[in-house]
């Protein structure tokens, strides 16, 4: 029998059951959907988590001391003394694969303007700093290399920082503020970056010259708390760390397989670890989803064994007249992935409309790709054939006499 | 095909239901040849082997051991598929519940074993189907559906859907078992027409009246071939149902 005869006998026999194959579409029709919608879930918040972090600069490579231990006894990362200044000028020199770098120097503490006080962060960073996390500069200016070289007592504040010190009448630019009672002049008020990924207020935060910080309030420590690099292009980050790697075990005199002070972490390896944990959860909820388009299958399967054992005087007066064993398999089979096929598409549609509405009602960031409607849609058809084999089977092998006589 | 030519032939048939403990003997050595252009009753009552022996010379069911040649082919050395084709291209059925599809119309009933024939193109099928259904008289119900047509209709359509792929032979399984008299002489009335113009018809019925518009006559008895013989006054069904007394009822 010619394909298209088998795809008109198969459509006559749905439509002749109408809400019993609705009935039975509904397990793919929910299955398909709910894996369209989990797997657009699961890419929105990817997408986003990939956007948060792209928010961490340009090619950003970071560089932090490990943890020291002494006697055995590791104590927390960061509290080895294993960068310092040299590192840093080696490294802006050495490493032809890294722009810019920049040491960090952290610390905190309590900020009066006049009679308004405020706590936060202060960084000590050089100018580079800004190009590396892609901060600007929303009015006033940056401080400069001289600056940097004099130690000088200036600051750049964020946005937040502006709010609680000053009143929406006085333009921060030029005033003097004191930080840990040291008298600075702001010069520059960072434009606003809003939460980082992981939840921080990025606009809470002073940004100073690392010399004036790494002097003034740390007490002239060698030490370096951070190093902030970027790589040329976003191919040469792993270079550049790889680099940055050599270099400073050559600096330490480490051989390739020891255990160094320092970790070294790039914005690729960031985005990975994040998004690796938002993939587990996908494939976790696609998986989910999918054993629902299992139990679809089974309704299907169901269903098919219903009509073969309904229709057996069919079966044997299509054997009498001339059908084989293929042909009766083919109708069977093709009526079921036909049932799970436009399952398939009503659950596309039905997903992609239900990502729709949770875009606009929970605001959640949904995307649906093409690549999760190809997923579900071939699954479905997977589904309707393995599900549809057996009854189209138990078809075929019907003795035609046996079938003609089936009260 | 030269008429008197014998297009079935069956040599010492026999056929052994395997049913576990007990083996049922449904033929024991039946011979027996059908020549073109032959119109056969065979007769006998149920569990004489009548219904077997169709089944095996319809291509349905293979025989235990003897000889089965139709229209020159063996019949014994088919497997299932081939069995398939030969039952496809060279028999046509009507059986006794008609067995037309619902919801599906006349002319498409008729059509279906064409489908099965890879060989003819849609406006071929249309054609053939719509000379079969002219040759049983219901050209204007092409598109009923069979729940819209009387049984002796529907008998009719199935009558020309056995025909329409041109067979050697037409089988019929009891084909008036479910009708009144009047339209199984109507029925019989249309096997007459054929017959005239050619077509090899052999006929299973229980039913001695049906039987003598038949021109041979095969009674069987557990499982062999009992008694023989030519019908001497073959009743014309024409003729019978002008005879019939008017229908008083008009439903």
């Amino acid at each position: 029998m010619k394909f298209i005869n088998l795809i008109i006998i198969a459509v006559r026999s749905l439509n002749k059951n109408k809400v019993r194959s609705l009935l039975t579409m509904l397990g793919i029709i929910i299955g398909v959907a709910s894996v369209i919608a989990m797997l657009a879930i699961g890419q929105g918040s990817r997408q986003s988590i990939e956007d948060q972090i792209s928010n961490l600069g340009t090619n950003v490579i970071m560089i932090f001391p490990g943890a020291s231990s002494r006697g055995g006894v590791s104590s927390a990362a960061g509290s080895a003394v294993s960068l310092e200044m040299e590192d840093v000028i080696s490294i802006s020199n050495d490493c032809p694969s890294v722009k810019y770098v920049s040491p960090v120097a952290r610390t905190s503490g309590q900020v009066i303007a006049g009679a308004l006080n405020w706590n936060t962060q202060l960084y000590g960073i050089y100018p580079e700093y800004l190009e590396i996390r892609n901060l600007e500069i929303a009015s006033g200016e940056m401080f400069t290399e001289t600056d940097e070289r004099r130690a000088s007592k200036v600051c750049i504040i964020g946005e937040t920082v502006a709010e609680n010190l000053f009143d929406e009448y006085t333009d921060p630019v030029g005033q003097k503020i004191r930080i840990r009672k040291i008298p600075f002049k702001i010069i520059g008020v960072l434009k606003e970056r809003g939460q980082s990924g992981m939840g921080s207020d990025q606009d809470d935060i002073i940004m100073a010259p690392f010399s004036t910080v790494q002097k003034r309030m740390r007490g002239s420590q060698r030490d370096i708390q951070q190093i902030y690099a970027s790589a040329q292009s976003e191919e040469q980050i792993q270079d550049a760390s790889d680099e940055i790697d050599e270099l400073l075990r050559q600096r330490m005199k480490l051989t390739k397989n020891d255990d160094a002070p320092y970790m070294i972490r790039t914005q690729t390896e960031i985005v990975e670890m994040f998004t690796s944990t938002s993939d587990t959860m996908i494939v976790l909820l696609a998986s989910i989803a999918s054993i629902s388009l299992i139990v679809g299958g089974i309704g299907i399967m169901n269903i098919m064994l219903v009509s073969v054992t309904e229709r057996t005087r069919e079966i044997g007066l299509r054997m009498a007249i001339g059908a084989r064993g293929r042909d009766i398999l083919r109708q069977f089979l093709l009526e079921a992935v036909l049932l799970s096929l436009l399952g398939g598409i009503l659950g596309v549609g039905l997903g992609t409309l239900s990502s729709t509405l949770v875009v606009k009602f929970m605001g959640w960031p949904v995307l649906v790709t093409s690549y999760s409607i190809v997923l579900s849609f071939s699954f479905a058809t997977v589904i309707g054939v393995f599900f549809g084999w057996y009854p189209a089977k138990k078809a075929a092998n019907l003795i035609p006499m046996d079938a003609l006589r089936y009260e | 095909m030269n008429s008197g030519e014998i297009i079935i032939s069956v040599e010492e048939l026999t056929k052994v239901y395997d049913m576990g403990e007990v083996k049922v003997h449904a033929l024991r050595g039946v011979n027996m040849n059908i020549q073109d252009g032959e119109f056969v009753a065979i007769m006998g009552h149920s569990g004489s082997g009548k219904s077997t022996l169709m089944n095996i010379i319809g291509c349905l069911d293979l025989p235990t051991s003897g000889e089965y040649f139709l229209d020159g082919v063996n019949v014994k050395e088919m497997n299932k598929d081939q069995l398939a084709r030969l039952r496809n291209r060279k028999i046509g059925f009507v059986f006794q519940t008609f067995n037309l599809l619902a919801r599906t119309s006349a002319l498409e009933n008729i059509e279906l074993p064409l489908l099965y024939n890879p060989n003819l193109k849609a406006k071929e099928r249309k054609e053939k189907a719509m000379n079969a259904l002219e040759m049983v008289g219901l050209a204007d119900w092409q598109h009923h559906y069979p729940n819209q047509l009387s049984g002796g209709q529907q008998q009719r359509i199935a009558i020309a859907r056995s025909l329409v792929n041109d067979p050697v032979i037409i089988l019929a399984d009891e084909p008036t078992g479910n009708l009144d008299t009047r339209t199984s002489f109507e029925v019989m009335e249309i096997f007459q027409e054929l017959n005239s113009r050619g077509i090899t018809i052999a006929l299973v019925t229980h039913e001695a009246d049906i039987s003598q518009f038949a021109a041979r006559n095969v009674m069987f008895r557990d499982g062999r071939i009992f008694k023989e013989k030519l019908v001497t006054k073959i009743k014309n069904a024409k003729a019978e149902l002008d005879a019939l007394p008017e229908e008083d009822d008009n439903f």
